[in-house]
């Protein structure tokens, strides 16, 4: 049961609107991560499901019931906070307490769910301290705790690592995922980091100044991007762009120029494209190779960063920065003129308003 | 070890809790009509609900009375209900003001009224200007690199907590025929004086007795200010050897300005309205030589023979009028003090 | 004592004296005696006996004139030290005086009269403290009365303010809602109407609500102190809104947000607003004495006032009442004074 409808969903401050129309449909379940840059209203959009915010307009419905009006304590949800909120004059026993006390359960029944969810995350021997007198990462375990206790319909996270430093960030990341497969419980996960959300989510949805811009697994994301933003969002380091404008095409190919003069034949299924607009050409970093010889487009090196099992190569292509990203060691020096192959890449093709442009089969 | 202190704490826990008990089942009989007021008018009404016994009681006993003024200054007779007075139009005001030589108070309809406005204003020049001195001075002093500076603070600020009466009778004491003063001065081979009885000494021991009381409340203001004083201003002025003086007059004084102001407005406005400690003190007296204004809308509103509310309220219309100006004056200093604060 | 001198003296540093560090110690000193020295006179004349009370010039410490019971008078004579015409010196009881020449008798020997010139007695003294000073006012006037009044309004008014105001900051610092820039400019406009500025239509408004002559009429009046919910309001600004919505997800309703969450954690500003609010109302004197005229209702500082002001003035009980009046203010002062110089210091209130 975490069955989660929103239909078009808007939401205004005032005279500024930050949601424009949300269609989602998220099952029971299902983990689902709301990724983008600050300001894109994902924190607005939990915190309306959460009911802690009032929708401007749509209807949002949990397992068929619409809940607009419902207040956020009868909507059966439990929300982790950013900064945990944990309630620093109580303890981690009360503070996990606190919410099930409300429901006027049993007091024996309270003390079952705590002990069972303070073993599941290892948290028994703090269950008398306060908030203040733990760690970051002992915290978050709390305010998952007290999330876990209340056998929510759905889990609500807010950016629930970002207070974590980055060692701690990426094993309660794994702690997490492993937690949502043992409660098989519907999860939804908000975060301005790509990298949990490829990790953690069933489906991301990208979210860009109030607007969906894609819902789809992470592979789905990373393969076949809907448009620029996403494609430059998701992935790391991020995709690289080359600007050019459309020569001559005829249905399944096209020829376009890009900077430097490089004329390079692309796999389009549009049945045609004017000649002179504008086409963009999206390589991950990862796909693009460092040619043998006289093949390939010519590049400058600016910068070589080796990592020991991977080398990041900053290089110039008139004017344009590509990045690549070559595996195992290399011996480059910056200011030597290289060629880079896109042969065996896959290819990202945007039109002139962004969007993704489908290869020709 | 650990265990024994563990336990003894979750006993007083134990016993605290017993104590709650009570205060529990009260907030949780509170708690249930209050969910439904929250279900049936939402946050909003829960809001109202928060704010509404603070703004009833500031309603009714300091809004109502603040605008029922302006109608009682209105109004004349001795009845106490404002139903049961007679409109006279400005008449309090015109009595207030009927004086052939504003200078001298005699002349007026209203003398008192004029004594005591003159006493106030001699009062407020000299309690402001000493006032600030001498808290000045203080805090100086104790702003300085003393040994056991919390106790020297507590040494000036204790007379602020004293009730005004206490305050009062406490130098009713000691100016009296056989007090400590006169004991003091015995031994320099003076006789005995009643100093209350005197009229300068009387009005002298007003301004001396304010200024004790209250001195180390405003000493506290000014040293919070001056400890707002980055240090490594003093350390590039000792640098450059700067003199003393010079360091005070062009560091520490122009720095202090600000926060200075506002405690010149605070002793300004609290002593337009003095009271308690010298009605506790002199009474008013010898004659009317200590009358203030406060306590003069006190006597004509409820203590003359001629009870005159009208009279009264008519007086404390316009005793408001300076406090509104002085008010606003300290909200505009404060507020200008804080933009500096902030910008730096 | 040598060491506790040299300790307060001691320079940090040890650099030689400036003329600015002899004006520093003068004028402390100086300002110990000041500010203590008037409360520590009244202290030590509140157990002085009437006589003792009136005698020029005073002493520090309470002294009475020994007395001795003696067979055959029915008073207690007092006793002296007198030097008698052979140039011995005997303790006396005197029977009466006429003139220059003091009638007296040996407490042994009741019978025999001795004549001594008064030049040449001396009166025995001892110290004595008049605890009666104390003592009696509880038992023969309405001081318990007072005393009980004024611990009631104190306690009362403490209470009220710091729900009252409490509640309020609640509402004006976690709540959006229209008006609310209204009501904090209304409450700031408070500060502009000061009690002398509207006691005349106060009272007529007391007076109506059936209020006056009662303890009430001087409680309600000073509760909704603005200088409370603003001291409040600031410290509730500093809580997370996240921890309400954490409790708002935990089921709490608004009213158990408010007292579970928000006010255990308002504590150290509570704390403040309570020690002022009992020094506010223990010392306050011109609203009770206009509201206040039946001997009963008297608070502390009105009963002091009142009798202060009688033509034959009581003065060894006034002392002694003064200093009973005085006592929970010093306890303020000895165990919390750092709270409330720290507290004003920070917001500039009193």
């Amino acid at each position: 049961m975490g069955h989660i409808k929103l239909t078009n969903i808007t939401k205004s401050f005032g005279a500024i609107d930050v949601l424009h129309g949300i269609n989602l449909e998220i099952a029971d379940g299902e983990l689902v991560v709301f990724v983008g840059p600050s300001g894109c209203g994902k924190s607005t959009l939990l915190r309306m499901i959460a009911g802690l915010e009032k929708p401007t307009g749509g209807e949002l419905a949990i397992d068929g019931k619409v809940v607009n009006a419902i207040p956020a304590a009868d909507r059966g949800l439990a929300m982790v906070f950013q900064s945990y909120a944990l309630y620093p004059h109580m303890s981690v026993r009360q503070n996990l307490a606190f919410g099930l006390e409300n429901t006027k359960m049993p007091k024996a029944e309270i003390a079952t769910r705590i002990a069972e969810a303070a073993r599941m995350l290892e948290i028994e021997h703090y269950l008398d301290r306060r908030p203040g007198q733990l760690s970051g990462g002992q915290r978050q375990r709390v305010a998952i705790g007290r999330a876990i206790v209340r056998r929510p319909v759905a889990f609500l996270l807010d950016e629930p690592l970002s207070n974590l430093d980055a060692e701690l960030r990426g094993s309660t990341r794994a702690e997490l995922a492993a937690l949502h497969a043992r409660l098989s419980a519907t999860m939804i996960y908000v975060t301005h980091d790509q990298v949990e959300a490829m990790t953690l989510a069933d489906r991301i949805v990208v979210l860009r100044a109030g607007r969906i811009e894609q819902v789809g697994t992470p592979m789905e994301l990373y393969n076949s991007p809907a448009n620029r933003f996403v494609a430059g969002f998701i992935g790391s380091p991020h995709m690289n762009f080359l600007e050019g404008s459309v020569e001559s095409s005829s249905s399944g190919k096209a020829v376009a120029t890009f900077a430097g003069g490089n004329r390079l034949e692309l796999p389009v299924a549009a049945s045609s494209l004017a000649n002179g607009s504008a086409i963009t050409l999206g390589v991950r970093p990862q796909h693009v190779s460092i040619g043998n010889g006289g093949e390939g487009i010519a590049a400058k090196i600016k910068l070589v960063e080796a990592l020991g099992s991977e080398t990041i190569v900053h290089t110039d292509v008139a004017g344009q920065k590509i990045l690549v990203v070559a595996q195992g060691q290399h011996n480059l020096t910056p200011g030597a003129d290289i060629r880079l192959s896109l042969s065996s890449a896959p290819l990202h093709l945007f039109n002139e308003k962004g969007l993704r442009l489908e290869h020709a089969v | 070890m650990a265990e024994i202190s563990r336990q003894t704490s979750q006993t007083g826990q134990s016993l605290g809790e017993t104590a709650m008990v009570p205060v529990r089942l009260a907030m949780g009989v509170i708690d249930a009509p209050l969910r439904w007021v929250q279900k049936k008018f939402g946050l909003g009404g829960m809001a109202a609900f928060f704010l509404l016994p603070n703004m009833l009681i500031f309603g009714i006993f300091v809004l109502l009375p603040f605008f029922i003024n302006f109608a009682y200054s209105m109004t004349g007779g001795t009845a106490l209900f404002l139903s049961d007075r007679t409109f006279v139009g400005a008449d309090q005001y015109a009595r207030l003001f009927d004086c052939s030589n504003y200078l001298n108070p005699n002349t007026c309809a209203e003398d008192t009224f004029w004594t005591a406005v003159g006493n106030t204003g001699w009062f407020v020049v000299l309690q402001v200007t000493l006032m600030i001195a001498v808290s000045l001075i203080t805090a100086l002093i104790l702003n300085r690199n003393l040994m056991a500076r919390s106790f020297w603070r507590a040494v000036f600020f204790f007379p602020v907590l004293l009730s005004p009466v206490v305050v009062g009778l406490i130098w009713k004491w000691i100016l009296q025929r056989q007090g400590l003063l006169n004991f003091g001065l015995y031994g320099f081979g003076f006789d005995p004086h009643v100093w209350l009885n005197d009229r300068n000494w009387a009005f002298a021991a007003t301004v001396g007795v304010s200024i004790w009381a209250h001195m180390g409340f405003y000493t506290l203001i000014i040293l919070a200010g001056l400890q707002a004083i980055p240090k490594d201003l003093y350390e590039a002025a000792e640098m450059d050897g700067t003199r003393a003086m010079r360091v005070f007059t062009r560091i520490t004084l122009p720095l202090l300005m600000p926060n200075l102001l506002v405690v010149i407005v605070l002793v300004l406005i609290r002593a337009v309205q003095i009271f308690d400690e010298v009605y506790v003190l002199t009474g008013g007296g010898p004659g009317t030589s200590t009358l203030f204004v406060t306590q003069y809308i006190y006597e004509t509103g409820f203590a003359a023979q001629l009870r005159n509310p009208g009279l009264a309220a008519a007086a404390s219309i316009l005793m408001g009028l300076v406090l509104v100006v002085l008010t606003l004056m300290q909200l505009g200093l404060s507020r200008s003090r804080d933009k500096k604060g902030a910008r730096k | 004592m040598s060491r506790v001198t040299e300790f307060l003296f001691r320079r940090k540093g040890g650099k030689g004296w400036h003329w600015t560090d002899i004006v520093t110690w003068v004028w402390l000193v100086v300002g110990l005696f000041v500010m203590f020295g008037p409360a520590v006179w009244l202290t030590a004349s509140s157990f002085k006996s009437p006589a003792a009370l009136a005698e020029f010039p005073p002493t520090i410490l309470p002294y009475v004139t020994q007395k001795v019971t003696v067979e055959g008078y029915d008073k207690p004579l007092d006793l002296y030290t007198a030097t008698l015409e052979d140039g011995s010196t005997a303790t006396l009881a005197e029977v009466r005086r006429i003139g220059t020449v003091s009638q007296m008798v040996d407490p042994k020997k009741p019978a025999e009269i001795v004549k001594v010139n008064i030049a040449k007695r001396m009166p025995v003294r001892q110290m004595s403290f008049a605890t009666e000073n104390y003592t009696e006012p509880f038992t023969h006037f309405d001081f318990v009365r007072y005393l009980w009044n004024s611990v009631f309004v104190t306690v009362t008014a403490t209470l009220i303010t710091l729900v009252v105001n409490s509640m309020a900051a609640f509402a004006l610092s976690k709540y959006e809602f229209r008006g609310r820039t209204f009501a904090m400019l209304l409450i700031l406009a408070t500060l502009m109407v000061p009690l002398s500025v509207i006691m005349v239509p106060l009272y007529s408004i007391v007076s109506a609500l059936g209020l006056f002559n009662n303890l009430w009429g001087v409680i309600l009046p000073t509760v909704a102190t603005p200088t409370g919910v603003f001291i409040l309001r600031q410290y509730m600004l500093t809580i997370p809104d996240e921890l309400l919505d954490a409790a708002r997800m935990d089921k709490a309703s608004e009213w158990q947000i408010y007292w579970r969450i928000i006010l255990p954690l308002t504590a150290p500003a509570l704390a403040v607003l309570a020690i002022f609010s009992v020094v506010w109302r223990w010392n306050d004197f011109l609203w009770p004495l206009i509201v206040l005229s039946r001997k009963e209702l008297y608070t502390l500082q009105v009963g002091l006032s009142i009798y202060s002001g009688e033509l034959n003035v009581q003065w060894h009980f006034i002392l002694a009442m003064t200093v009973v009046t005085m006592i929970p203010v010093v306890l303020v002062f000895l165990f919390l004074q750092r709270f409330i110089t720290t507290g004003i210091a920070g917001t500039g209130l009193k």
